[in-house]
Order: structure tokens, then C-alpha cells, then sequence
């Protein structure tokens, strides 16, 4: 290069840089699309609901008067079908997972159940409510229970739970595989000793990440017909005496959260308005709390794991 | 001392028993075996025996009919230019290539005293697994502390005895070099050792449950000149105890290190013998053109 070419480079380099910065504008300003809308409900909802939120409305049951109204039937019935979803997806989720990973022979039948699975993911939820309502609650006689509500989130959220967990298995390096089959392990071994224990925190992220779809999931519940105005708590799961458990709570007739919010949102009074407001504030923050529990798992369960 | 030499020698008798009981099952087609017999009176009992074994890679042939011996308490080298096979041999001997479909043996390698063919089918590559142990090329500690890490085989073996898995893990630590500079840290995550470390651990890990054979995959190309001559000077040691087949990118380590030289080319075996003499006196010109860099 000459050096009465510098100037010339330099231009080439100033107009270069310019298209680097206009995209830099145009991605930040896609980014603040999502953020802001975010930002803008969210507050938009607790600035509508804030006067509602205290402690009585988290106690109380809900009510012809929306001052005295709550929700509490609501988030102990979301946490009961939280807790049914959990038990009842991530057991199955997560060793269908490890099964596909680790022991299923790659040919074209594993192939197709696992284009399935994927599938399974893009699903409408309604329609898990209808093959619920059919299955759960006529076929089984499981009722309008939390039981057949859990369920069906279950399901809903099985092909995450399978994904997250075959992805997770899969970063584990195949040297480390090897290490462990070298030493005479068998793929019980392997499986029990590293690939769950390295895949869990991966997997405890996918699973966290359903349940906060689940938590919002309204149309499935609906139909297989939760109650939208209960006032009555389900038996305590824990009992008065040995074995200090019951499950009769799973036979109880529930309502979610969502399904107070819609529940409110239909009603013609002001009042109302402002409850479902506080309620869907207090729902948005359940889930941003599940997902701050992820990212806690990200970090550290994770920094222990590494090759 | 004395109880040792009677086992060294039982030992070797029962080599010689099982190399002779080799020749006398029909192996005339096997010109190979005789030339083995030979070597083996030359005093050194021979711990596993390579016979006519070929691999496939689904249809592509990646080793042709090799033929060669592995002598008991002695280090074996395995030399030749990249995809000559000399690792794919190397992850034979515990049955690596069972993990992957679509793999296929062809041939014996008989483990002597026993005269058990690893490759039968009818051997679980498991109980293989747990008589050779391996090294490999990057190394690979678990994500666990120090000491879990070289109690793991002891723990797939089902021993849960505490101060039996203590006394072993510390055994096992010291015959890698590495006890002095982890003794005060065995509850430490592994994979804060630095490389050497982390090889040398992997290296305990294979010797808590004491294999018959070592298996080395470059167990050197992942470290720096010091660490690489602290495992060179580990490997020399472990001679005396474990018979150790090493695989090498490397001319001067193969000779360094080893007793005996398997130089490979394309899936052959090109020449096989006495380090000395290969890297003094190639029978082959091939082998002279490798090992001098004129090629490879």
C-alpha cells in the first residue's frame, strides 16, 4: 500500500463503520418493541391494581363486593395445580428424555417419535383440554379436580420437559461419556452417576420454564371446567395425623389465577377491573420469580459443572 | 521377594502354556503366531496377543489384518502418520467401538493368562473394560471433587467399604505422582487441576482398580513440555507394574518411552519390534522414511 491510499482507506473504513452503527439502532430498537410493551402492561397493571394489593387480598375468598374480594382460593389452587403438574411432568418428562438420549436406538421409529415430540410442543393448549376433558375427567372419573387440571398442564408441558432434558444430556461431552464407560460402568451407571447429575440443572431450567407457561395457561382449565367462583380452600394436603398426608385436596373442585383475572375482566363493574389488575400483577410477578429461579440454577448449580 | 519371582514366573509359565496351546489350535495359516512364540522365548511373557484383527467403520476397512503382540510389564508404542488406525487399535482393546453403531471386528486379541478373546461377543465389553483401563488424549476428570473422581471405578465395582475406597484412592494418587500436591484438597472439584494434573489424575482413576493393561490415546497432546514430561517420567515408572500400550504423535516420546514399537500405515502394521531396533535399524524402508521425518 501507498501511503496517498491512507485517506482513501480511512474513508472506506468511516463508511464501513456507518452501516455497523445503523444496524445497532435498528436491533435496539426491535429490542425496545418487546421490552417496553412488556414494561408498559406491567405497569399499566400495577398502577390499576396497586390500591388492591395488601394483605387482605391475599386471604380473602372472592366476592360480590370487589373491595372484600381475593384471591385466595386462587393462588393456593395454582400452586395445588403446580405442584400436580410438577410431580406428574417431570418424572415422565425426564426420563422419556434420558430414554430417547441415552438407550433408544437411532432409526427411523426414534426419529419419528421424536418429530412428534416436537410437535407435541406447537400443540394448542385447548386442545389438551379437550382430550383432558375426555380422558381425566369422564374416562378416568377424575372429575373438575385439581387432579385432572395438574394433569393436564402435565401433559402440556411434557415435550418441554423432554426437550430441555435431551438438550441438556447432549452438551455433555462425549469424552466425559467415555471417561466413565471406560472404567467399566455400565449405561445404568453412566446415566445414574453423570448424565442426570450434570444435565440436572439444564433440565430443572426446562422444567421451570414450563411451569411458567403452565401457571398462565387459562383455556385448558377452562375446559375441562374449573370453578371461576369458589369460596372454599381444598383439604390441606398435610393432615392431623399419620401418615400426615391426604390427597383428598385432589379430588377438590379449584380455580387458578387466570381464571379469576378473566373471571373479574368479564364483570361490568369498575371495581372489578382494578381487582383482576392487581391479580394479573401478582401473576405476572409468580412467574417472573419462577424464572428468576432458573437463572439462579444457571448459575449456581452450574459453575460447579464444567470439562 | 521371593513370593513375587514364584508369581512372575507362574506367571510366564502360564504365558508360555497359553501361547503354545495357540500354535497347537490349528494356527499354521497364522504365520505371525510362530514369529510370536519366538519373541515370547525371548523371555518376555506376552500379556495380550493381536491375531489377523481387522475393523471396519461400517464398510471402510480402517485396519487390515494386524498381527503383533503385547508384552507383560513392558511399554508398547503405537507410531504412524494421522488415520493410520493406531488409535482405532488402541480403543479396541477395551471395546470403545462397541459405544457406536455401525462398528465391526474381525480377528481375536487374546488376553493372556486366561486366553480370553476380548472381541468375542459373548465377552462383555464391560468386564473388558475393567481388566484394561485407558487414558485419554484430552484429559477428562469428572466434574466431581478430586477423590470421588478415583473412587468412581472402585464404586462401579460396588465396594462401599470407606477406609477400603481411603486406602485406594491414596494408593492409586501416589503411584500417579500426584497424592503430595493433592492430599490436603481431595474434596476440591477436579477440574481446578491444571492440565498435567488433571491427566495424571485420570491416570489414578484408571489405576485404583488396578488394571492388567494401561491404555495412553496421545495422552501428551493436550499438555505443555513440562507436564508432558512429568506423565513420560510417570508412564516409565508404571512399567514395572501394568503392561501399558501408548499411542503417539510423537517420534522422540515413542522412543523415550517404550520397549517395543508398533509402527502403523494406512491400517497395516508395517513393522513391529524392539524400539531399539526400529528406531536404530528399521527393517523397512517405510519405517526408516517415517521415523527420520522424510515423510508422515
Amino acid at each position: 500500500m501507498k501511503a496517498e491510499d491512507i485517506p482513501l482507506i480511512r474513508k472506506i473504513i468511516r463508511r464501513n463503520k456507518r452501516l455497523e452503527v445503523l444496524f445497532a439502532v435498528a436491533g435496539f430498537l426491535a429490542l425496545l418493541v418487546g421490552v417496553l410493551t412488556f414494561v408498559a402492561l406491567f405497569a399499566q397493571m400495577a398502577v390499576a391494581g396497586w390500591e388492591r394489593i395488601s394483605p387482605d387480598f391475599f386471604t380473602n375468598f372472592p366476592s360480590r363486593r370487589a373491595g372484600q374480594a381475593g384471591i385466595l382460593s386462587a393462588w393456593v389452587g395454582s400452586l395445588l395445580v403446580m405442584l400436580v403438574t410438577a410431580v406428574s411432568a417431570v418424572p415422565l418428562g425426564v426420563a422419556a428424555g434420558i430414554y430417547l438420549e441415552e438407550y433408544a436406538p437411532k432409526n427411523l421409529f426414534t426419529d419419528i417419535i421424536e418429530i412428534n415430540v416436537t410437535n407435541l410442543a406447537g400443540v394448542p393448549s385447548i386442545v389438551y383440554g379437550l382430550l383432558a376433558l375426555g380422558v381425566f375427567v369422564y374416562t378416568f372419573g377424575f372429575g373438575q379436580s385439581i387432579l385432572s387440571a395438574g394433569l393436564t398442564l402435565g401433559l402440556l408441558i411434557l415435550p418441554v420437559v423432554i426437550v430441555a432434558t435431551r438438550e441438556s444430556i447432549r452438551s455433555i461431552p462425549l469424552h466425559i461419556r467415555e471417561a466413565a464407560y471406560g472404567l467399566g460402568a455400565t449405561r445404568w451407571q453412566v446415566t445414574r452417576d453423570h448424565i442426570v447429575p450434570y444435565s440436572l440443572p439444564g433440565i430443572m431450567t426446562g422444567v421451570i420454564i414450563g411451569m411458567s407457561r403452565a401457571i398462565g395457561e387459562t383455556a385448558p382449565i377452562i375446559t375441562i371446567g374449573a370453578l371461576t367462583f369458589i369460596a372454599f380452600l381444598p383439604e390441606s394436603p398435610i393432615g392431623p395425623e399419620f401418615p400426615w398426608v391426604n390427597f383428598e385436596w385432589l379430588k377438590s373442585g379449584f380455580t387458578v389465577m387466570p381464571i379469576q383475572m378473566f373471571n373479574w375482566t368479564s364483570r361490568p363493574e369498575e371495581a372489578f377491573q382494578q381487582n383482576a389488575a392487581a391479580a394479573g400483577f401478582i401473576l405476572v410477578l409468580m412467574t417472573l420469580a419462577m424464572n428468576a429461579v432458573s437463572i439462579w440454577i444457571r448459575y449456581h448449580v452450574r459453575k460447579d459443572i464444567k470439562w | 521377594m521371593v513370593s513375587v519371582a514364584t508369581m512372575r514366573m507362574s506367571e510366564q509359565a502360564a504365558a508360555d502354556t497359553a501361547a503354545q496351546a495357540g500354535a497347537a489350535s490349528g494356527e499354521a495359516r497364522n504365520p505371525n503366531s510362530s514369529d510370536m512364540a519366538a519373541r515370547n522365548a525371548g523371555g518376555v511373557p506376552v500379556k495380550a496377543s493381536v491375531e489377523n484383527f481387522s475393523f471396519y467403520y461400517g464398510d471402510f476397512k480402517a485396519l487390515k489384518s494386524i498381527s503383533m503382540p503385547v508384552h507383560e510389564k513392558r511399554v508398547t508404542a503405537l507410531i504412524g502418520p494421522s488415520g493410520c488406525g493406531k488409535s482405532t487399535l488402541l480403543r479396541t482393546f477395551n471395546r470403545m467401538h462397541d459405544l457406536y453403531p455401525g462398528n465391526r471386528y474381525e480377528g481375536t486379541i487374546r488376553l493372556h493368562p486366561d486366553n480370553t478373546n476380548l472381541l468375542d461377543p459373548a465377552v462383555d465389553p464391560i468386564e473388558v473394560r475393567m481388566r484394561i483401563g485407558m487414558v485419554f488424549q484430552k484429559p477428562n476428570p469428572f466434574p466431581k471433587s478430586i477423590y470421588e473422581n478415583v473412587a468412581y471405578g472402585l464404586r462401579i465395582r460396588g465396594e462401599r467399604n470407606r477406609s477400603v475406597i481411603d486406602d485406594s484412592v491414596r494408593e492409586a494418587l501416589r503411584g500417579a505422582a500426584l497424592w503430595s500436591e493433592v492430599e490436603h484438597r481431595l474434596h476440591d472439584p477436579a477440574t481446578a487441576l491444571s492440565g498435567g494434573q488433571q491427566q495424571r489424575l485420570c491416570i489414578a482413576r484408571c489405576l485404583a482398580t488396578q488394571p492388567e493393561v494401561l491404555l495412553f490415546d496421545e495422552p501428551t497432546s493436550a499438555l505443555d513440555p513440562i507436564a508432558t514430561a512429568s506423565i513420560e517420567e510417570l508412564i516409565h515408572e508404571l512399567r514395572d507394574k501394568v503392561t501399558i500400550l501408548i499411542v503417539t504423535h510423537n517420534m522422540q516420546q515413542a522412543a523415550r518411552v517404550s520397549d517395543y514399537t508398533a509402527y502403523m500405515y494406512l491400517g497395516e502394521l508395517m513393522e513391529f519390534g524392539e524400539t531399539n531396533q526400529i528406531f536404530v535399524n528399521p527393517r523397512r524402508k517405510e519405517t526408516e522414511d517415517y521415523i527420520t521425518g522424510r515423510f508422515g
